[in-house]
């Protein structure tokens, strides 16, 4: 059982890691899905509705119909992800019935337990979950998450607060890495985390799982700049079906991703591209999303 | 010192130039055609075939590399290396590299549930650990291909003259077996 158990870690991880370089983006139909794949993305996020129309229409947001994920999964061979909500059991265990390939555990929809995020270490399935600093991160990752992405703000159009997180983290892992070693102990305490996870970034200068930038990504500068800080990937939410010309804007996002550093290309990439999606500036806006869950 | 391209558009190529770099070659990252110029062999990581094989023909790197592996470079190929190299993908004609006859069905083991860890024999190594992840198999093989390896029946490594696909990630579970045996009797 124990030999099972560290075999799906790093089976599980090891699907994030054939994720890298790639683009994961949110559709919220097989057409959507379709039009992602035919872009290049390495993975769709299936939900009902993106960030930035749950975000218009308030309420309780939920795990989207199993019958609408079905028909996504049925549309593509690339891998398929899903969103439960923080802390709901039940709706993740839905999400694993219906063989999905990575469960999203996100702060986007309502959370409905304040307290407890999932234990995904009783999983089979692998989980995502979003991260702010590096002790979000490494508690998520000690509670069985196999791939870490920053919050950022979600349905926004506004990239500051993923530029933050990625910032953050990558500060806080160069400061680890600098430590004696005795002093990872009381690093530990302060970051609220385990002291195992501590050694793991002290010794290796990074995360044990992949981390991707989400939240706010709406152009191919965007992604480039993320993948700049040090992002292994994005996720690109309400900013592509939230767009214009979709399907070129797909395009030129998971080129910028791969030839980030070459700027001509970017240049080009980034021409005639169509309106933008429209954006609401982080700080104008009442529902804190990067807030949920801690 | 050999000097190893490893296809960098998407995917865990990271891991591929770690374990390259460990054996002694020297690696160098294919983001464009340019890049191309100088390499002794080509390493073709998992990650999308898909997305790879798109990013393959929008940067004009497809057709160039295929004709230097038709012109004998060594190529070795995972999982998503091995559906780019195959010249069939589910019974129907590919239009990536498609330069090794065999015929590969593509998530051949079901979705991420199925992905899997186990330990075969690898013609010419041994006994090796393999890491499978939403994998794909080869159904069929043409002339001229050395079966290397099979799970359950299924045939999960193929070489060719100067290439060699499998169907799982060595690069993921550590094994330097595989990577070594192309370095050593397939890049010269």
């Amino acid at each position: 059982m124990a030999e099972e158990s560290k075999d799906r870690v790093q089976l599980n991880r090891g699907l994030a890691q054939m994720l890298k370089g790639g683009v994961i983006m949110d559709v919220t139909t097989p057409e959507q899905a379709k039009i992602a794949e035919s872009a290049g993305a390495c993975a769709v996020m299936a939900l009902e509705r993106i960030p930035a129309d749950i975000r218009a229409a308030g309420g309780v947001a939920r795990m989207s119909d199993p019958a609408m994920i079905k028909s996504i999964q049925n549309a593509v061979s690339i891998p398929v992800m899903a969103k439960c909500r923080i802390g709901h059991i039940a709706e993740a265990e839905i999400l694993q019935a219906i063989n999905i390939d990575y469960i999203d555990e996100s702060e986007v929809l309502s959370p409905a337990d304040d307290v407890y995020h999932i234990d995904k270490t009783r999983f089979k399935v692998p989980f995502v979950c979003g991260a702010r600093d590096l002790g979000e991160a490494l508690r998520r990752i000690a509670e069985g998450a196999a791939m870490i992405r920053t919050k950022g703000e979600p349905g926004t159009g506004d990239v500051v607060q993923a530029v933050r997180h990625m910032r953050k983290i990558n500060r806080q892992i160069h400061e680890l890495t600098a430590l004696r070693d005795d002093e990872l102990f009381e690093a530990a305490k302060e970051l609220q985390v385990p002291y195992d996870l501590v050694k793991s970034v002290h010794d290796n200068g990074k995360l044990p799982v992949v981390n991707f930038a989400a939240g706010g990504v709406a152009t191919p500068a965007d992604a480039a700049l993320m993948m700049e800080l040090g992002a292994e990937g994005v996720f690109v939410g309400s900013g592509i079906f939230k767009s214009g010309n979709p399907a070129k804007r797909a395009d030129a996002i998971v080129k910028a991703v791969t030839n980030y550093k070459d700027k001509e290309m970017l240049a080009k990439l980034s021409e005639n591209l169509g309106e933008a999606m429209v954006g609401i500036n982080a700080e104008e806006i009442k529902t804190i999303m990067e807030e949920r869950g801690k | 010192m050999k000097r190893v391209g490893v296809l960098a558009l998407q995917g865990a190529f990271i891991e591929h130039e770690k374990m390259l770099s460990s054996l002694g070659a020297d690696t160098v990252e294919i983001r464009q055609l340019r890049d191309l110029d100088g390499i002794d062999a080509l390493v073709l990581p998992g990650g999308e075939s898909t997305t790879c094989g798109k990013l393959l023909k929008d940067l004009g790197i497809m057709s160039p590399l295929r004709e230097m592996l038709n012109n004998g470079l060594p190529v070795f190929g995972t999982c998503a290396g091995e559906i780019l190299l195959a010249e069939k993908i589910d019974g129907k004609s590919s239009d990536y590299l498609a330069t090794v006859p065999i015929d590969v069905k593509r998530n051949a083991y079901g979705r991420q549930l199925g992905s899997f860890n186990t330990v075969s024999e690898f013609k010419g190594i041994g006994e090796v650990p393999m890491t499978f992840i939403r994998a794909p198999y080869i159904t069929s093989v043409g002339d001229g291909v050395e079966i290397k390896a099979c799970v359950d029946g299924k045939i999960v490594g193929a070489e060719y003259n100067n290439e060699l696909a499998i169907s799982f990630h060595p690069e993921i579970s550590g094994e330097t077996s595989i990577h070594r045996y192309f370095l050593e009797k397939m890049v010269r």
